[in-house]
């Protein structure tokens, strides 16, 4: 039987009956058409679907849809608009930091949480904190590049 | 893969929990972070009738120390274990732990409860526990009960547990400045679970290590304390310690490893995990 | 303006250089379109009902239950769908003596392995469509199961096509020089049996179809993630019965391929087949489970190797004798003999040895399909190669670096052969290697081992030369009888604004494609790289061509759109002539500005469009503009244009653990003229972590029953961002001569290489204990065993 939630989606509160099997990640998907969040494997290992829920990055297809109801979702087209990440996308543009860019959007969640809670990590800190997103195109090292090069701007800026 | 239905209930409070969990009881499961019981339903490995999500019961949320006793609630995240300065200070054996469970965006959601009552035979958190002597809180239809870590742990997936019980905390005794840890474990990439891991508490006075306690995963159906492999350690003889594990562990085989390289791994861990404990005090 | 002006030499140019590709941000802000993101009115889903066994009969199958489940639209078995799909058989004729069975879109009386689907099940959602997909009941009866390569060989073994006569699908023999004489002669002989794993793409998109019949116009739009669009046009419409022109295919955004998605997959011909019959959108998306147990996999191979060597390190001769296993059927349309058939190719291909012996026996198993993933052949070629070359090094003690000074092909004989009959236009193995022995301090590194070794820390160093296929010509497939185009086009036109547009027929998978084309055509044109735009993957739009596949995209699908450019920018300096009374070779166009031969500007490309398009009245009567020109591109000089290069891994092994550290890779690379050295690199990178994934991590694990052990992400290890190391990059640059830009391939160097470069550095590592690995992955417990710590 469908349930109603309703929450907050980049901002804009939703109200909509899911059933309790949907997942968060094929929520936003296929009834709010946010198709940034990605699906890879739906059994939580390769990170493609990140969102963050109430500002911690989750898998959305280890997250119920019933289960976000009253929180608050963002996902890489939230962040993308309101220019949280500009910098980091520039970072990622610059440096070829993806290819297919299917994993990208998790890619740039993970990496933003990350320089959220360690604002100067090194490269190994880089590769451990983002070890839970597959990419099977880059090889990684333009990833940790570009977080590493957006980590000192970020210092740089502060200063 | 998408899961098959089910129905979903969030209730607000545990007795309300309890009472849908007694009545619903053979087709309902607990859910709390579901960073294992999600991936399981969507590869269609499990088809309960009806989730109990008790992730909205915020007070087994909580990490709290008294005089030499450290009490973590069930819902309590891996990430809240990864960040406490209270577990740091009082128990870093689960700080150093905690950093080898999963990814980052697991351990936002996923929590000490569900680790524990999933009791994953390679799971560092039920490890440390034994470790750590820990007392598991459960309630139920029949009321509370404590259990001890060394016999919540019965096999693969399977635990102490019973039917229509929940577990709502963990209260970690015996703390104290003489404490001394040591961790350590082999997977094969960063996060997965692992091949073979150890937990290891014990006291130190200045001349030798006492109350050691050495508790294996991934070498069988639950974590393991290697008893005669403590003893020996105690004793100051690691190179007995290490011959010892033989009698202790009866390590499985799988397409990881195979029993003697996991024994093998089990004494080389040990050197590792003691070392850790020789560092601290240096 | 001659047409011979290297594209290096024209101002302002954009070849060479790291421009940002102009998809990036779409696909940074998650507003890509992926198969998978699509929805059409009245689309539905199809799961599949798929067998569980590796071999059995189906002897009936009761879809009543899943037909009147919730949602549900059809149950459609093997027998039905067979009225409007035909079977395919995967051989080639080129390949002589090749053979397969007929293969169906969904199994018509038999599954051949575990995961081959045998009903289909189309609902209004995909969870729909799975809950009726259980509810199907097949009952099988058990035949006897191929489990393995050696198995499928043994004189008594069940033929799994019993009108084959055997499991053996392709066998390929060569002897070259006298390799006898040469093993007879030698001061030194090596050998080992290398054993490499199946592995597996894992793109992070799994496979994806949403295939579209409208009865109105009796088309069909399939819309796939697909490296190659033509040619999934030509199949479909014949399989279907249709006309090409009764098939569009489109490929929006890739989520990744790897070769994964330039086959012709069994559930994707259903899928388009069940639009037909149902009239309606029929959406496809493998789950990952799917993907393990049917997107194609590769190597699994054992590989006998010896080589000669005389004591001043000269390599006498190399042979082979090397057996693969590629599942029940040939892939369709490109074969599964192509990966042993390039082991035979490649092997001992950098080196001048003339003597050279090979055997290649490829097998039918009752194990999931195989086919062609990046670098197809290469890794086990070079693997065995350099493996090989390391072991005699060690036979006659020396360095790994001096054998291949020693051996290596001088980069002054060429054109030159190898002992397989492999034409190589130009190749630069001693400068690669000299600049990789640079770039890495060799020297330094053997000192750090020494020094550690005292203190019982194992450090190796592990080299791989290579050289690789890249812009095949119609040999490769065309001459067997398939229809998959060597040849690209380039279509590039003005538009009323004075920007350019080009369509395309390569495609784009992430790899950069986008951004080559826009270089290139930019550079040809004269125009600034902001106002050109780059159509790709749609059937209906753009030239015919071949897509993505043996690293081509850039060296070929690059070279259609330089010279479509090129003739652009005559015709539009035709119309500046008029325009400007002025003699058209003494015009030029930069910076989307026509220039005189003072290089004052003269007229913009958007007056010169304005006027073509809107105001022809004011140009002379005789006169007709062209604002569009195309192109087309297919190597002829080569049958392919190889590259090289060498790689070297520096890692640590554990020797109580048997764990081993990856500390640093390095790789120099010669893939001709670079077009952008940025694309270039992170090519070779993302290639070489697949090949650093193949030698330590990915293995499909499969039981004596052929079932599948691993096929999910936890327990089918692919390397992540903590198992990896840095990789340092550097390029030697010898254009070929065949095209006017000269680039070559770069997509499967770093492939080809990592893995062999992987376990020679264990070797090293371990050389103190004389230990000789030659298997992948290299795992811990076969790290231990070697050093005799486990049993
Ligand atoms: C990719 C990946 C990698 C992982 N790697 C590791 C790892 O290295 N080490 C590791 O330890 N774990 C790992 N995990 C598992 C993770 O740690 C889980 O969070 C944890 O095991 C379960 O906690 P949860 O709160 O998510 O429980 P859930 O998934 O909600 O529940 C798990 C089980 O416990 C039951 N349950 C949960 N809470 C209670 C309760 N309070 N009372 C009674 N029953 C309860 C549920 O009914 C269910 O059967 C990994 C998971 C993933 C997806
Ligand atoms: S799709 Fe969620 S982790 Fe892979
Ligand atoms: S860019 Fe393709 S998976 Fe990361």
């Amino acid at each position: 039987m469908n349930q109603p939630i309703r929450l907050t989606v980049n901002g804009e509160l939703v109200t909509a009956a899911v059933a309790p099997r949907q997942h968060l990640a094929d929520f936003l998907r296929e009834t709010l058409g946010l198709t940034g969040t990605h699906i890879g494997c739906e059994h939580g290992v390769c990170g493609a679907c990140s969102v963050r829920l109430d500002g911690a990055v989750v898998r959305g297809c280890l997250v119920y849809a019933v289960q976000a109801d009253g929180a608050r979702v963002d996902t890489i087209e939230g962040v993308s608009d309101s220019g949280e990440i500009a910098d980091l996308q520039a970072a990622f543009a610059t440096r070829n930091a993806l290819q297919c860019g299917y994993c990208t959007p998790g890619m740039l969640l993970a990496a933003q949480e990350l320089l959220l809670v360690n604002a100067a990590p090194d490269r190994e800190t880089i590769r451990d904190r983002l070890s839970g997103n597959y990419c099977r195109c880059t090889g990684y090292h333009a990833i940790v590049d570009a977080v590493e090069a957006t980590a000192r701007a970020r210092a740089e800026a502060k200063r | 893969m998408k899961s098959a239905a089910f129905d979903y209930v969030r209730p607000g409070t545990l007795e309300q929990a309890l009472q849908i969990l007694s009545e619903r009881a053979e087709g309902a499961r607990v859910l709390a972070g579901g960073q294992s019981l999600a991936p399981a339903l969507n590869l269609r490995l499990a088809a309960p009738e009806l989730l109990v999500d008790i992730g909205g019961l915020a007070q087994f949320r909580y990490i709290e120390e008294g005089a030499d006793a450290l009490r973590i609630g069930a819902l309590t995240r891996h990430v809240d274990v990864e960040r406490s300065e209270i577990v740091a200070r009082r128990c870093p054996l689960l700080s150093r732990a905690i950093a080898h469970v999963a990814h980052p965006a697991i351990r936002n959601r996923g929590t000490l409860g569900g680790s524990l009552a999933l009791a994953d035979p390679a799971a560092e958190l039920p490890a440390c526990m034994l470790a750590l002597d820990a007392v598991i809180h459960v309630a139920g239809p029949g009321g509370e009960r404590r259990i001890a870590a060394r016999d919540f742990f019965q096999g693969v997936f399977e635990t102490a547990l019973r039917p229509g019980e929940v577990l709502t905390g963990v209260e970690i005794g015996g703390l104290g400045p003489d404490r001394t840890y040591g961790f350590a474990e082999l997977s094969r990439r960063r996060g997965d679970f692992a091949i073979v891991g150890l937990a290891l508490a014990a006291r130190r006075s200045s001349t030798a290590l006492s109350d050691v306690r050495l508790a294996f995963f991934g070498v069988a159906d639950r974590p393991v304390l290697a008893r005669a492999a403590a003893s020996a350690l105690g004793a100051g003889d690691m190179s007995a310690a290490r011959a010892a594990l033989a009698t202790d562990l009866k390590p499985v085989s799988d397409a990881q490893a195979s029993s003697a390289m996991r024994l093998h791994l089990a004494g080389v861990l040990l050197e590792r995990a003691f070392n850790e404990t020789l560092e601290a005090s240096a | 303006m001659s047409e011979g002006l290297s594209p290096l030499d024209r101002p302002n140019s954009y070849i060479g250089r790291a421009v940002p590709r102009p998809n990036l941000a779409r696909l940074l802000q998650g507003r890509g379109l992926y198969v998978s993101d699509m929805t059409l009115p009245r689309m539905v889903h199809v799961a599949f009902v798929r067998s569980p066994y590796a071999h059995a009969r189906i002897a009936g199958i009761d879809a009543g239950a899943a037909r009147t489940a919730p949602g549900v639209v059809a149950v459609v078995t093997g027998a039905e769908l067979a009225e409007v799909c035909t079977p395919w058989v995967g051989v080639l004729t080129h390949m002589k003596g090749l053979k397969s069975a007929p293969q169906h879109a969904i199994a018509v009386d038999r599954a051949c392995w575990v995961g081959e689907a045998v009903a289909a099940v189309v609902a209004t959602t995909r969870a729909e469509a799975e809950d009726a997909a259980a509810l199907v009941e097949v009952s099988y009866e058990e035949l006897p199961v191929v489990a393995d390569m050696e198995a499928a060989l043994a004189p008594d073994a069940p033929a799994i096509h019993p009108d084959l006569g055997d499991n053996l699908a392709f066998e390929r023999k060569l002897d070259a020089g006298d390799v006898e004489a040469a093993f007879a002669s030698a001061d030194a002989v090596a050998q080992a049996e290398f054993v490499f794993g199946r592995h597996t793409g894992v793109t992070l998109e799994a496979r994806a179809m949403l295939a579209d019949w409208n009865p109105g116009e009796q088309r069909l739009t399939v819309y796939q993630g697909t490296q190659a669009p033509h040619m999934m046009q030509n199949i479909i419409a014949k399989h279907l019965g249709l006309e090409e022109t009764q098939v569009r295919v489109v490929c929006k955004d890739v989520g990744g391929s790897f070769g994964v998605k330039v086959h012709v997959y069994a559930d994707e011909m259903a899928t388009a087949a069940l639009a037909r019959m149902l009239r309606r959108p029929v959406k496809y998306v493998a789950d990952r489970v799917e993907s393990f147990l049917t997107d194609i996999h590769a190597r699994d191979h054992r590989c006998k190797g010896r080589i000669a060597v005389n004591r001043q390190g000269d390599i006498l001769a190399f042979e082979i004798d090397d057996l693969t296993a590629i599942g029940p059927y040939s892939m369709y349309p490109r074969t599964s003999a192509i990966e042993a058939n390039q082991v035979v190719n490649l092997v001992g291909g950098p080196y001048k040895t003339p003597n050279y012996r090979a055997r290649a026996r490829v097998a039918f198993t009752n194990r999931n399909v195989m086919c062609q993933y990046r670098a197809v052949g290469h890794p086990i070629a070079c693997s065995v190669t350099e493996g090989l070359v390391d072991l005699a090094a060690r036979e006659i003690g020396m360095d790994p670096v001096e054998i291949r000074r020693r051996n290596l092909l001088p980069d002054d004989s060429y054109p030159a052969q190898s002992a397989s009959g492999m034409k190589f236009e130009a190749l630069s193995h001693h400068a690669a290697l000299d600049k990789l022995v640079a770039m890495m301090n060799y020297p330094a590194l053997r000192a750090e081992q020494t020094d550690l070794r005292a203190k019982g820390i194992y450090r190796g160093v592990g080299l791989a030369s290579f050289i690789e296929v890249t812009n095949p010509s119609a040999a490769f497939y065309g001459v067997g009888g398939a229809r998959i185009s060597s040849q690209d086009g380039a279509s590039v036109r003005l538009d009323a604004q004075g920007a350019v547009v080009c369509h395309a027929s390569v495609t784009e998978q992430g790899q950069g494609t986008e951004a080559i084309l826009a270089q290139v055509v930019a550079s040809a044109v004269g125009a600034t790289l902001d106002k050109v735009r780059i159509i790709l993957g749609d059937t209906d739009h753009t030239p015919y061509g071949g897509g993505t596949w043996a690293s081509r995209a850039a060296g070929i699908g690059g070279e259609a759109a330089w010279r479509a450019g090129v003739a652009l920018r005559e015709n539009i300096l035709k119309v500046a002539g008029v325009m400007l009374q002025a003699d058209p070779s003494a015009l030029d166009i930069t910076e989307g500005q026509v220039i005189d031969a003072t290089g004052q500007a003269r007229v913009g490309l958007d007056e010169i469009a304005r006027v073509v398009y809107f105001r022809p009245d004011t140009l002379p009567a005789d006169f007709q503009a062209e604002l569009i020109a195309t192109r087309h591109y297919a190597p002829k000089a080569y049958p392919f244009a190889f590259t090289n290069g060498v790689q070297a891994s520096w890692l640590e092994v554990d020797i109580k653990t048997g764990f081993i550290r990856l500390l640093g890779h390095w790789v120099v690379e010669d893939c001709g003229r670079i077009l952008n050295p940025q694309l270039v690199d992170e090519q070779i990178r993302g290639g070489v972590v697949q090949g650093l994934g193949a030698a330590l991590f990915e293995k499909c694990e499969y039981d004596a029953r052929a079932q599948m052990l691993n096929a999910n992400m936890a327990d089918y290890l692919v390397p992540m961002a903590s198992e990896t190391p840095d990789i340092q990059i550097g390029h030697i640059e010898t254009p070929t001569a065949d095209s006017m830009l000269g680039a070559k391939g770069a997509g499967e160097a770093g492939t080809a290489g990592a893995a062999a470069a992987v376990v020679n550095a264990v070797n090293d590592a371990l050389s103190p204990f004389g230990v000789r690995l030659a298997e992948i992955p290299l795992t811990p417990e076969l790290v231990l065993k070697a050093l005799g710590v486990v049993l």
